[in-house]
């Protein structure tokens, strides 16, 4: 073991109270605010998405105006993707990474602190617009011009809360990016880093790279409307396609940073459960990166009907369907290492194999959507609301959802309840089909997204997914019970290494860890 | 491969140096993100994508000959922005002409509000592949076009239709929509204040 002497702290330091919360720079304190903060969010933003369905359970205008209806839609989709989803992963990434790597905290703990919270600035802000006089942002999350441009007071707010978080989730990156590179244990080299590490190490640089561009777009907005300038006013020389062009230029690596993640936690997962190494590591490795450079050269796919030049289309629908080789590697690479596997079938394993399942079929709905010549008849139909839930709920907040419950034992030092880990798991699983699969079928029949009245054609289907939504919102309840219930030092003793399979320096600290872990380098085995 | 710092010192700096060069890199993003801005206009122009038409002068274009065999109609279309008070109209739906042939053809906007109103037309050309070929000589939306209460003003545009002209088009539409420019104000900032060509 080398010997270098890193900061050496004691437990009994850290301030007790509010001050250990607001102050704090210890990576597992700020991974739970992180992680507390995207639950809180994921219930906020889960409310507004309960508001659209009650809406469109029937037919008709029933219980919200079409305005109110169209905010609900916007701030549905920023405070899942800005304040659920993002901080979500920012938050497991604070507590798994140093732990896996064998670092005593990340790299740059008060940044740390710092990128946390501003989140809180930033939902304040986006939030309190639904008070003002003309009502949260409801011109769609893609904030379009010139519509975004008829946003009221709230508008202003929008713009900053989106910079505010944009600061917040580099800055989360530039942390990621510094530990792994610098704060590995002696003889953990780049080959040995969990599946996890990788997968974050390569979103970060995603995040670098994208959310800047977004903040660059956002001003414009901000500067045509207020400032005089003309980037998307057609009357000034400016174009309103452009936006849309430098908007998914972010967009697009964005569904990637909400993805990417989530492919680490389900290696992580199913080796454990599988009770086998991970079936091609390295592979898994340029998987990823292939995924993120091609992330940034498929963009325009979401604007096929906007109208680009026929090689355009062909380009963009091109690389769009070569995203489905690297995923392919993934996803049988999975599969792999649950061939012959020892398979239980815990909870976590549950989520994980479910993500396996229902991340693919989001795959394929987004193959069919890639298709530039089908996406004329499927573009801002259901069918691509039904597309983008598949791989965002089913994908990325069922891995985060089988993250939590994997790795819950090690923070809290107790066992879940596995009875109602199971029982949250079916619920979901059950309710969260009814509430996305019939939305293809709406979508194919040509029902129009984010509108509060329908054709009565479409009833039954709308009907059958709402009553899907109220009971996928209801089943998180438990989630909730089940995390609040070992936080509160209930359940049965987890033991050090927690899940028989489980492989990894994480595993070899105590549960819960000391506040203060591998202040000594651990030996890599 | 894995570099081992030698004291807290050092991996302090080399954190801090690392940061930095990241977040050099997050603020050259948002470089990359203005310069979008260039980038696409030269793009479209280069291409003639989303109707961008091109600008020619007039000897250029008369030095290209007239290619008799082939007849294309032109079709032309105006619109107003929702909230400028003006009649804009094409005095004849369409033109049939000759690739490389220079033609005249009239608009008229009338001011139906009481005060005065600076206009500024936008052009665009459909289909996109046939905005390329599409040049103009002279036109009223190279210029703002002020407008008294009530007045009436005949807009010419004098363009051709490149000899280029991709053999499947036999039909392109020229349309153009009036924006008002408040004050003129929009001369004043903005980086992109120069009239479209």
């Amino acid at each position: 073991m080398t010997e270098i002497a890193l900061p050496q702290h004691h437990e009994h330091e850290h301030p007790s109270g509010i001050t250990r919360w607001l102050f704090t720079t210890n990576h597992k304190d700020i991974g739970t605010l992180y992680l507390l903060f995207a639950v809180s969010m994921l219930f906020i933003g889960g409310s507004f998405a309960m508001v659209v369905r009650l809406e469109l359970f029937q037919p008709g205008l029933q219980f919200v105006s079409p305005h109110f209806f169209n905010q609900m839609t916007t701030m549905h989709a920023l405070v899942m993707i800005f304040g659920a989803v993002m901080p979500a992963f920012v938050g497991l990434a604070n507590w798994m990474i140093p732990m896996m790597i064998g670092a005593p905290d990340m790299a740059l703990p008060r940044l740390n602190n710092w990128s946390f919270w501003l989140l809180p600035f930033a939902f304040t802000l986006l939030l309190s617009t639904l008070f003002m006089p003309g009502g949260a942002p409801s011109g769609g999350w893609t904030m379009y011009p010139p519509l975004v441009l008829q946003t009221g007071m709230a508008f202003p707010f929008l713009i900053f809360a989106v910079h505010l978080m944009g600061i917040s989730s580099v800055m989360g990156a530039i942390n990621v990016i510094t530990t792994v590179f610098n704060m590995r244990a002696p003889g953990m080299t780049y080959h040995k880093l969990p599946l996890f590490v990788w997968t974050w190490v390569v979103t970060a640089f995603l995040l670098i790279a994208a959310m800047p561009v977004l903040a660059g777009a956002v001003t414009m907005l901000l500067t045509d409307k207020y400032f005089g300038t003309s980037f998307f006013n057609a009357a000034g020389g400016g174009d309103p396609v452009m936006f849309q062009h430098v908007f998914w230029f972010f967009g697009h690596p964005e569904v990637y940073i909400m993805i990417l993640p989530a492919f680490g936690i389900v290696s992580q997962i199913v080796p454990t459960f599988a009770r086998k190494p991970l079936f091609g590591y390295t592979s898994m490795i340029y998987a990823v990166a292939s995924i993120a450079f091609l992330s940034f050269i498929v963009w325009a796919h979401h604007m096929f009907t906007v109208g680009m030049p026929l090689a355009g289309e062909l380009f963009f629908m091109y690389s769009t369907v070569l995203i489905a080789v690297p995923t392919g590697v993934k996803v049988f690479n999975w599969v792999a290492t649950m061939w012959r596997g020892s398979m239980s079938f815990e909870t976590p394993m549950l989520w994980a194999l479910c993500f396996i399942i229902l991340f693919s079929i989001g795959g394929f709905s987004g193959l069919m959507l890639g298709l530039a010549p089908a996406d004329f008849q499927y573009q801002d139909t259901y069918f691509v609301v039904a597309h983008f839930h598949y791989v965002l709920v089913t994908g990325a907040v069922f891995a985060i959802i089988a993250g939590v419950y994997f790795w819950l034992p090690k923070w809290t030092g107790r066992m879940y309840d596995e009875r109602l880990g199971k029982l949250h798991f079916w619920l979901s699983t059950i309710s969260v089909n009814l509430l996305f699969f019939p939305q293809h079928f709406l979508g194919l029949a040509g029902m129009p997204r984010r509108i509060p009245d329908y054709a009565v054609q479409y009833a039954e289907w709308n009907m059958l997914s709402s009553i899907g939504a109220f009971l996928f919102g209801a089943s998180q309840l438990i989630f909730v019970y089940v995390v609040v219930r070992a936080m509160s030092g209930h359940g049965e003793k987890a033991t050090d290494q927690v899940w028989e399979g489980a492989r990894g320096l994480e595993w070899t600290l105590s549960s819960p860890p000391p506040y203060h872990s591998f202040n000594e380098p651990p030996k890599v085995p | 491969m894995n570099t081992v710092p030698q004291s807290v010192a050092d991996l302090a700096a080399d954190n801090r140096r690392l940061a930095w060069q990241l977040a050099l890199g997050a603020l050259l993003m948002v470089g990359f993100g203005y310069l979008l801005v260039p980038i696409y206009r030269v793009f479209c122009e280069y291409t003639g994508f989303n109707g961008t038409t091109a600008r020619i002068d007039l000897g250029r274009a008369a030095t290209q000959g007239i290619d008799r065999s082939r007849w294309v109609t032109v079709e032309f279309a105006a619109n107003t922005s929702a909230d400028l008070p003006w009649d804009f109209r094409p005095e004849v739906a369409s033109l049939r002409v000759h690739p490389g042939e220079m033609v005249v053809a009239q608009y008229e906007a009338r001011n139906r509000s009481r005060r005065e109103i600076i206009g500024q037309a936008v052009p665009s050309v459909t289909p996109g592949q046939a905005a390329a070929h599409f040049r103009k000589i002279e036109c009223f939306c190279f210029s703002r076009q002020p407008l008294a209460p009530g007045q009436t003003l005949k807009l010419p545009v004098q363009f051709q239709v490149d000899t280029g002209l991709p053999p499947g088009i036999a039909t392109l539409t020229l349309s153009y929509t009036f924006f008002e420019l408040p004050g003129g104000r929009i001369t004043a900032a903005g980086i992109r204040h120069e009239v479209p060509s």
